[in-house]
């Protein structure tokens, strides 16, 4: 484990003002999408008149909810550029952001259990190669000198054929980067503005000028949402529809534990993925569940499959407790890509679509949605992420090529 | 974990079932004159209703039928299994667990009808 203590709190983080009349702008969604696409509007943009409008308390969605996982080893050109310029501002951020969120990039490994994994795997450690992501093709024996934990024995249910490895991968502190983020949006003079969920949208003709809000009405010139699950309810509001299904998708932590897990595994076959936080519980995720839900939980089964994999892989955690269990509510779309850009609806923008992926392409989701929010047009990262790709065919696929099932 | 009536074998756990996504998406009358536009609102777009929402399942590890069911996308409350086939029940003024009053099938009431989405059309 590289760092052993969290940092300490800053006194002051931010304030809790009145909306105002009017901004500039409007960020729906006070997670980590709204907060960083609300800092790079301040920064990149010029932009500071502009508020986040968050319907419970800051980041205490999807964002408080993963499983911190950051990596860029997609498979299409179009995904590695935005993961991996998202990992590119992971590294610089703590610094840029004057507060570190421990990232900590101790690697990601993908294991596979089957010859068509180790087929996949391979190709997407050269497609990764290709597009300067870092990547390499470990054998089992590699394998268990990374990862002592692992069992690596090949006479069990799901033997280890070997593993993708992105070492410059790793885990960060989700709640801190929800607060750096934050603590710079209030510098900047943008309002952040909990407990105002958004209850309707005003138009003048189709292009939206102002938020009806539990804590009044709020004029405004252009709208971003950044809901995550609840996109497609705000976009149903506003006058269009999202290609968006919500789905629940649960994590869990174990009771602290010394540091025994120095990596993070994840493998798509067996649907499982492990780390270990900085104060030594477990972190461990599962797949979504099947069904459509909004509530913020999910099946037993899919927990019980989930610790029957982890167990064999791990031997050393079959006496380990379960601390605690919840679920977010992930959007997913049927090319399991993001959906960032234009809307149907004037002056308003939507990122969403992010599924099981959205804490690690938080840099870059703020990024290219703030260029996006403030000229009009998307930024050549995002483009690709366009709603339109439904209607042409352009889509981008990464189910299953993004190295975990959605 | 969802309990889940089937109409052939009776309540059953939701792992012996599959999930098959929105009920009531006919395939398009002609699909020849549909635009891109078209095409893809058939593909791709669903709806995603938080609230009350008629769904298709499959009794995968069991009889192997289909059948509709309106479930509360929140709670999680199964309001009505009903056949494939059939118009999606009204629940309005029902209990929550919509046992009694509607055309739709109390969980665990018995059904012959195991028509496919689309044969009445």
């Amino acid at each position: 484990m590289s760092v052993d203590h969290l940092p300490e709190h800053p006194d002051f983080l931010w304030r809790n003002p009145e909306p105002k009349k009017s901004y500039d702008a409007v960020i729906v969604g006070g997670g980590g999408h709204g907060l960083a696409t609300a800092y790079f509007l301040a920064k990149n943009h010029g932009m500071t008149n502009i508020a986040i409008l968050e319907k419970g308390w800051l980041a205490g969605g999807n964002m408080a909810r993963n499983t911190t996982i950051i990596r860029s080893n997609y498979l299409w050109d179009e995904s590695a550029a935005i993961y991996e310029h998202a990992l590119k501002l992971w590294e610089i951020l703590p610094e840029e952001l004057e507060y570190d969120f421990l990232f900590s990039q101790r690697g990601v490994m993908n294991l596979a259990h089957t010859l068509g994994d180790v087929r996949e795997s391979m190709r997407r450690v050269g497609a990764n190669r290709l597009n300067g992501v870092d990547a390499e093709w470990l054998e089992p024996d590699q394998v268990k000198e990374l990862c002592p934990i692992l069992n690596t024995s090949d006479n069990i249910r799901y033997p280890v054929m070997g593993a993708t490895y992105q070492p410059r991968a790793g885990i960060a502190k989700h709640d801190h980067v929800a607060w750096a983020f934050a603590r710079k949006c209030d510098e900047l003079g943008v309002d952040i503005i909990q407990n105002c969920e958004v209850t309707g949208f005003i138009k003048d003709g189709n292009r939206v000028t102002g938020v009806k809000t539990t804590r009044g009405t709020i004029n405004t010139e252009k709208v971003g949402l950044a809901a995550a699950g609840h996109s497609s309810v705000l976009a149903e509001m506003a006058g269009f529809r999202l290609p968006i299904q919500s789905h629940p998708l649960q994590a869990l932590v174990s009771e602290l534990h010394e540091p025994v897990h120095p990596t993070v595994v994840m493998s798509n076959h067996v649907h499982v993925y492990v780390s270990q936080a900085h104060k030594g519980e477990l972190v461990m995720g599962a797949g979504v569940d099947s069904y459509n839900g909004y509530g913020q939980r999910g099946s037993f089964h899919v927990i019980e499959e989930q610790m029957a994999a982890a167990v064999e892989l791990f031997p050393i955690f079959a006496r380990a407790h379960v601390l605690r269990t919840w679920g977010g509510i992930v959007d997913t779309t049927l090319d399991a890509s993001p959906i960032v850009g234009v809307t149907p609806v004037e002056n308003m923008f939507v990122n969403c679509g992010w599924g099981t992926g959205g804490f690690k392409g938080t840099p870059a989701a703020g990024l290219t949605f703030a260029h996006t929010i403030a000229t009009g047009a998307p930024h050549e990262l995002n483009a690709p992420f366009a709603l339109e790709r439904f209607e042409t065919g352009a889509l981008i696929d990464e189910h299953g090529a993004a190295a975990v099932a959605h | 974990m969802l309990l889940i009536s089937c109409p052939n074998c009776g309540p059953r756990d939701e792992t012996e079932f599959h999930y098959g996504g929105q009920a009531h998406v006919p395939y398009p009358e002609n699909p020849n004159d549909l635009t891109d536009r078209e095409w893809a609102e058939y593909l791709f777009y669903r709806e995603n209703t938080k609230g009350t929402f008629a769904e298709r399942w499959v009794h995968s590890t069991g009889c192997r039928q289909w059948f509709n069911m309106l479930r509360d996308t929140v709670s999680y409350d199964i309001h009505s299994i009903y056949a494939m086939g059939s118009p999606r029940p009204d629940i309005a003024g029902q209990s929550a667990q919509g046992q009694a009053g509607g055309p739709g099938l109390a969980p665990g009431a018995p059904t012959t009808t195991t028509s496919p989405e689309g044969a009445q059309k």
